[in-house]
């Protein structure tokens, strides 16, 4: 039986854009705006979209690295928004981030040893002897060997930096990682060893994924399921087969048939998006997408269509289906 | 069609860094060609010398590198020889550069309408009137909307895929022979990627103009180059029409590198991947710069250069695999 590990009921994030001189609210960017989903015990969640539409912000509001405007978020069945300071601090350990960039986030003047210890002591785990046993057992896990962690950040190419990241965010035993593009800045021969290492790593333990993503080839061999944004609103979330094979939100269609193929013989101009994306601080009205779909009705311009189950397991926000 | 024209001819190009850590090999004898109207790729990964090839071409090194051994030919003529003034004329008249990220050409402090007249006058002298009209075309030529506004605006007002469009448009103003693009849409979401290739593709048939693509997305290969060629480590590996790298690469870095796209086509379970890491150019100077990851890799791959060997008509491989069927017809000689 699926289990929900995390559950997200339409969660909002606004940003305000202050001006004039006296800083005064002028309007708000609606970076996340009433999204939904929830994400099943050992599954990987593939979240897409263009940059800006909210995937990023999703994942800090998840970790309550940024609070929610409005909406739950409930993992574990605990709604993680009213949790104490001491609660919020035993959950954050069972929810860690992988980042796109590691050598941003990896402090350069720290060597490979402290770099993964440091989660360990934030979290109380107070005997040096198994601090270190720990670390070199990660170490491994990761593909790294033991002497790496007399080493410095800088002294490792950036596949490597990125195993560190991925080994950094295992250290509490998490059992959800939000992964926010952590193969975009690697070179394809290097990207496919690292998400086979995250493959291995979620077997053996028992992992949950979110990954986020704007590489649609990357998204669809690591998910099971893959949820499509735009504009801050999710429009589409359903099977990773489902989703690539039979998309029926029209960004979906236009999103995928832009992707690059790697065979010269494959190849449609059909299906281009025009326009560009409009401003998150002033979305079109109706569905967000009216302005550039070819679909486009009367209704669309108006009506937010909902983000609704139109067959088991396939949500759809978009009013030719459903009776959105 | 008439004969094949060249356009571009590089020969045996050698450009290296001078830095206080030593001489770095960045491009290690390089030779390819670049025929009229034709998209070449330039394919590999970060740091195999796709830009500084480019660089090579347009003069525009940094400080610490320099040309050492080779030559460019460009419609004949010799740009390792031109002096600075004459390479001065050929840059955004007969050749023109377009990079990643279009603000590092583009000055903030100017409007888009000064930046583009004033590349009109750099390279013809026309009236004001004459050269704000032709930029008012070029931006209609690159598919941007109510272009006279846009004159007016500043790059910091327009969306990334519009400040490449305008890039594109200052590019094309002198109608170059040839246009290096180096990884045009690499900064650029999916959607825009797309309307940008398109666009490229579409100035390329009707004006002809070649053009030299740089990227490291085998996507983008297939879908704008004709023919392709493939580095590593500073190297050529293997040169051959976009279909053949496609449907028969050999060199097992360009097999490896195919086989690692997670295509958006279909799943597979595991993706392929080449062990090892991509080496610093420079680190290995002895044998096959692939060897260390070659799961093909023979002893004397670890001790001698292989030179690039003639496999099939259009087609060329730096591996010993081929030795023994292209013995005869290989291009240079092994270096010892
Ligand atoms: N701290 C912030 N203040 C104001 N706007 C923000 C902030 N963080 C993100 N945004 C805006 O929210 C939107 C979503 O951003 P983000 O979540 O980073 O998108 P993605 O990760 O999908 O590229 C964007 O329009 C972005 O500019
Ligand atoms: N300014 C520089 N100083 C020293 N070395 C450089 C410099 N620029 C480039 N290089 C070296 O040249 C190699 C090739 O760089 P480049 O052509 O930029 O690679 P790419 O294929 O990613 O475009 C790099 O691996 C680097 O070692
Ligand atoms: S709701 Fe209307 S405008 Fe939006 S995607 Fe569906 S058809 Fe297009
Ligand atoms: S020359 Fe040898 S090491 Fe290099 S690619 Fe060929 S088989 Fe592999
Ligand atoms: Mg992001
Ligand atoms: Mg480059």
């Amino acid at each position: 039986m699926k289990l929900p590990l995390l559950e997200v009921n339409q969660i909002k994030k606004y940003f305000p854009i202050t001006g004039g001189i006296l800083g005064r609210k002028v309007g708000e960017v609606k970076a996340v705006d009433r999204v939904s989903f929830a994400v099943y015990k050992g599954e990987t969640l593939g979240l897409v979209g263009e940059s800006g539409c909210g995937k990023s912000t999703i994942g800090r509001l998840l970790l309550r690295l940024q609070e929610a405007t409005d909406g739950e978020i409930r993992f574990e069945d605990k709604d993680i928004q009213a949790l104490s300071p001491k609660l919020l601090k035993k959950i954050r350990k069972e929810m860690q981030l992988v980042f796109q960039d590691p050598y941003a986030s990896l402090n350069p003047r720290h060597k490979v040893e402290k770099i993964l210890e440091e989660p360990l002591i934030v979290h109380g785990i107070k005997d040096k002897k198994e601090r270190r046993e720990r670390i070199m057992n990660m170490l491994e896990t990761v593909g790294l060997d033991r002497y790496h962690a007399e080493r410095y950040p800088h002294q490792f190419s950036g596949g490597q930096r990125q195993r560190i990241g991925i080994a950094r965010a295992l250290m509490t035993n998490p059992k959800l990682i939000i992964a926010d593009e952590p193969v975009s800045a690697l070179d394809v021969s290097i990207q496919s060893q690292v998400l086979n290492l995250l493959k291995d790593l979620q077997a053996e333990f028992d992992l949950t994924y979110i990954f986020i993503a704007h590489d649609l080839g990357v998204v669809r061999h690591i998910s099971d399921r893959v949820g499509v944004m735009y504009l801050g609103r999710m429009v589409e979330l359903t099977d990773s087969e489902r989703l690539y094979e039979e998309p029926l939100h029209p960004y979906t269609k236009s999103l995928l048939s832009s992707v690059p193929v790697p065979d010269p013989d494959d190849q449609s101009d059909s299906e281009v998006l025009t326009g560009e994306i409009p401003s998150a601080s002033n979305p079109p009205k109706g569905c967000a997408f009216h302005t550039r779909c070819k679909e486009c009705m009367d209704v669309c311009k108006t009506s937010r269509p909902t983000f609704q189950e139109i067959s088991p397991g396939h949500h759809v926000a978009c009013h030719l289906y459903g009776d959105a | 069609m008439d004969k094949q024209q060249d356009i571009l001819h590089v020969q045996g190009l050698r450009t290296s860094f001078f830095t206080d850590n030593g001489i770095v090999p960045a491009v290690d004898h390089i030779d390819f060609t670049i025929h009229k109207g034709e998209v070449l790729g330039i394919v590999g990964e970060s740091g195999c010398g796709k830009s500084v090839t480019s660089l090579s071409i347009m003069g525009l090194l940094p400080q610490a590198g320099r040309i050492v051994d080779g030559e460019i030919l460009f419609q004949g003529e010799s740009l390792t020889k031109a002096t600075e003034k004459r390479m001065r004329s050929i840059r955004g008249n007969e050749i023109a550069m377009i990079f990643q990220e279009p603000m590092t050409s583009l000055n903030p402090l100017f409007k888009i309408g000064n930046q583009l007249t004033e590349a009109i006058h750099t390279h013809q002298s026309c009236s004001k009137e004459k050269a704000r009209k032709r930029s008012v075309e070029m931006l209609e030529l690159v598919g941007l909307p109510r272009a006279e506004q846009l004159l007016n605006d500043y790059p910091h007002q327009l969306s990334g895929g519009m400040r490449q469009r305008v890039m594109i448009a200052m590019s094309m103003i002198c109608e170059p022979q040839l246009l290096i693009a180096d990884e045009p849409t690499t900064a650029l979401d999916v959607t825009i990627q797309k309307q940008i290739l398109q666009l490229m593709k579409e100035l390329n048939k009707k004006l002809h103009t070649s053009i030299m693509m740089i990227t490291h997305d085998l996507g983008v290969v297939a879908e704008v180059c004709d023919r392709v060629v493939v580095m590593y480590a500073g190297k050529i590996v293997e040169e051959a029409p976009v279909r053949t790298i496609f449907k028969h690469a050999l060199h097992p870095y360009t097999k490896g590198l195919l086989a690692s796209v997670p295509d958006i086509r279909s799943k597979k379970d595991r993706l392929q991947s080449i062990p090892g890491n991509v080496p610093k150019p420079g680190s290995i100077d002895k044998g096959c710069r692939f060897a260390e990851r070659c799961e093909h890799a023979m002893e004397r791959c670890f001790t001698e250069d292989p030179p690039l060997y003639k496999a099939e008509e259009n087609q060329q491989v730096r591996c010993f695999l081929y030795d023994t069927e292209a013995k005869e017809e290989s291009h240079e000689t092994t270096t010892p």
